[in-house]
C-alpha cells in the first residue's frame, strides 16, 4: 500500500520527470508567446498574402493533432529533409509552433475586439502607428485576451505529456515506468497529484497577472 | 480661419457631400445641422483628417493642407467625439498628457501643469486619478475636451455633443464652447438638436441629404 518508503523511492525519479515537463512547458510558452502576438498582428494586417500564409498555418497546426506533428517533426522531417532534430529540440519545435498557433487566434481575436474609435482618437491626437499600438492596444488587448491565454497555459502543463511518444522523459513517462515495473498504481496517483498542483499554481499566478489588469474596465 | 472650397465626398459612387465651400473665422462657431445621413458626421471626419476627400482643398490661414496625410506635424484640429473615445486603459490625466508627451515631445512637468489647470477649468479636479469607466458622461466628455485641447488645436470640432446628455447637462457644454470661444478657438459643432444650434451658433450650415 501507500507506504513512505516506497513514496521516497520513487519520487526522485518522478521529479526528475517533472523538470523535463516543466523545461517544455516554460520555454514554449517563451517562444510561443511573442510568436503568437506577432502573427496575431498579422492576421489582422492588411496584406493579403501574409494572411493567407498566417490562416494556412493556423489551419494545418490546429487542424492536426499535436501528437502527429511531434511525430512528424521527430521522425518524419529527417526523411523529408536535411532537418534533423535531438528529440528536445523537435518536442520545443512542434510545441512552440503548435501553440504559437492558438495564441495568434487568440490575439486577432483581441485585435479585434478593440474599438476602431480607438484607432481614429489616437490618430487625431497624431500619435503614431507603433505609439497606438504600445500605449493603446497592447493594454487593452492583453486584458481581453488574459483569460483565454490562460485556458491554453493550463492545457500546455497537461500537453507537454505527448513528448512520450518520441522518448522524453517526462513526468508522465516516469510514472508510467516506475507503474508497470513495480505492478502498481500508486506513482501515477503521484503523478495526477503533482500535474494538480502544476495546474494549481498555473491558476494562482493566472489569478494574480488578471487582478492586476483589473484596475480598469 | 478655416477655409474649405469644392469638397466632395463620396462612399462607392454615392455622393455624400457635393462641391460644398465655406469659412470660419478665427473664435467663430460653426454649427453644422441637418437630418441624419446628410452627412453632417462624414463632413467632420473629412475636416479632422479621418476621411480622404474625392475632391477640395483646405486651408488654415490661407496655407493649404490636407487634414488625411498631415501626420507628424503640430496638430491644429482637434475632435471631441460623439462617444468620446477616452482610453479606457489610461486614468484621466493620462488620457490628457499622452498626446503632448508623445507627438509634441512636451517635457512631462509641462504637459502636466497644463493639464491639470485645464481640468481644473473643467471642473475636473480630484477626478485626476479616476479611470473613464468611474465616470459620468457629461465628465467623460469633458476629459474628451481636456484631451482634444491639450494638443493646442486652433479648430476644435464636436460630434452631436449633447446627443448622449441630460438635458441640464446641455447647459454646461454650452457654456464650455462659449468660454473656448473667448479664448479665440474655432470650433465646428456638428448636431440634430437645433436648439442647441442656435444657442451657441455664430454661423450655421444646414446641409440636407442628397438622392
Amino acid at each position: 500500500m501507500l507506504s513512505v518508503h516506497y513514496v521516497s523511492e520513487i519520487l526522485p525519479s518522478l521529479l526528475a520527470g517533472m523538470m523535463m515537463t516543466l523545461k517544455i512547458f516554460f520555454w514554449t510558452l517563451v517562444g510561443a508567446l511573442p510568436l503568437g502576438m506577432l502573427f496575431g498582428l498579422g492576421l489582422v494586417s492588411k496584406i493579403k498574402p501574409i494572411k493567407y500564409v498566417l490562416n494556412f498555418y493556423v489551419w494545418l497546426m490546429r487542424g492536426t493533432p499535436l501528437l502527429l506533428q511531434l511525430i512528424f517533426v521527430f521522425y518524419g522531417l529527417p526523411i523529408v529533409s536535411k532537418l534533423v532534430f535531438q528529440r528536445y529540440d523537435a518536442a520545443l519545435f512542434a510545441f512552440i509552433l503548435n501553440y504559437a498557433a492558438y495564441f495568434a487566434e487568440i490575439f486577432r481575436g483581441g485585435l479585434q475586439s478593440v474599438d476602431r474609435g480607438q484607432y481614429e482618437a489616437a490618430k487625431v491626437l497624431r500619435l503614431s502607428y507603433w505609439q497606438t499600438i504600445r500605449k493603446i492596444v497592447v493594454p487593452q488587448v492583453a486584458k481581453i485576451v488574459l483569460p483565454s491565454i490562460g485556458n491554453e497555459v493550463i492545457n500546455l502543463v497537461k500537453d507537454s505529456s505527448l513528448v512520450y511518444v518520441i522518448g522524453i522523459g517526462d513526468l508522465l513517462r516516469a510514472g508510467n515506468v516506475a507503474s508497470s515495473r513495480d505492478v502498481t498504481l500508486i506513482p501515477l496517483v503521484l503523478v495526477g497529484v503533482i500535474y494538480l498542483l502544476l495546474t494549481a499554481a498555473c491558476t494562482y499566478l493566472l489569478r494574480k497577472v488578471e487582478k492586476h489588469y483589473a484596475y480598469w474596465r | 480661419m478655416l477655409k474649405i472650397e469644392n469638397l466632395t465626398k463620396k462612399f462607392n459612387e454615392r455622393t455624400i457631400i457635393d462641391n460644398l465651400s465655406f469659412e470660419v473665422d478665427d473664435g467663430e462657431i460653426l454649427t453644422i445641422v441637418g437630418p441624419s445621413g446628410a452627412g453632417k458626421t462624414t463632413l467632420l471626419r473629412c475636416i479632422s483628417g479621418l476621411e480622404r476627400v474625392d475632391r477640395g482643398q483646405f486651408y488654415v490661414d490661407d496655407v493649404q493642407f490636407d487634414p488625411y496625410l498631415e501626420k507628424g506635424q503640430q496638430s491644429t484640429i482637434g475632435v471631441v467625439f460623439q462617444d468620446y473615445q477616452l482610453f479606457p486603459n489610461l486614468n484621466v490625466l493620462d488620457n490628457v498628457i499622452l498626446s503632448p508627451q508623445l507627438a509634441l515631445k512636451m517635457p512631462v512637468a509641462t504637459a502636466k501643469n497644463e493639464a491639470l489647470d485645464r481640468l481644473k477649468r473643467l471642473r475636473l479636479d480630484g477626478k485626476e486619478q479616476l479611470y473613464p469607466y468611474q465616470l459620468s458622461g457629461g465628465q467623460k466628455q469633458r476629459v474628451a475636451i481636456a484631451r482634444a485641447l491639450a494638443m493646442h488645436p486652433k479648430i476644435l470640432c464636436y460630434d452631436e455633443p449633447t446627443s448622449a446628455l441630460d438635458p441640464e447637462l446641455r447647459g454646461e457644454v454650452r457654456d464650455i464652447i462659449k468660454g473656448l470661444k473667448r479664448d479665440g478657438i474655432t470650433q465646428i459643432v456638428v448636431t440634430h438638436d437645433m436648439t442647441f444650434a442656435d444657442e451657441v451658433a455664430d454661423k450655421q450650415l444646414h446641409v440636407v441629404a442628397l438622392k
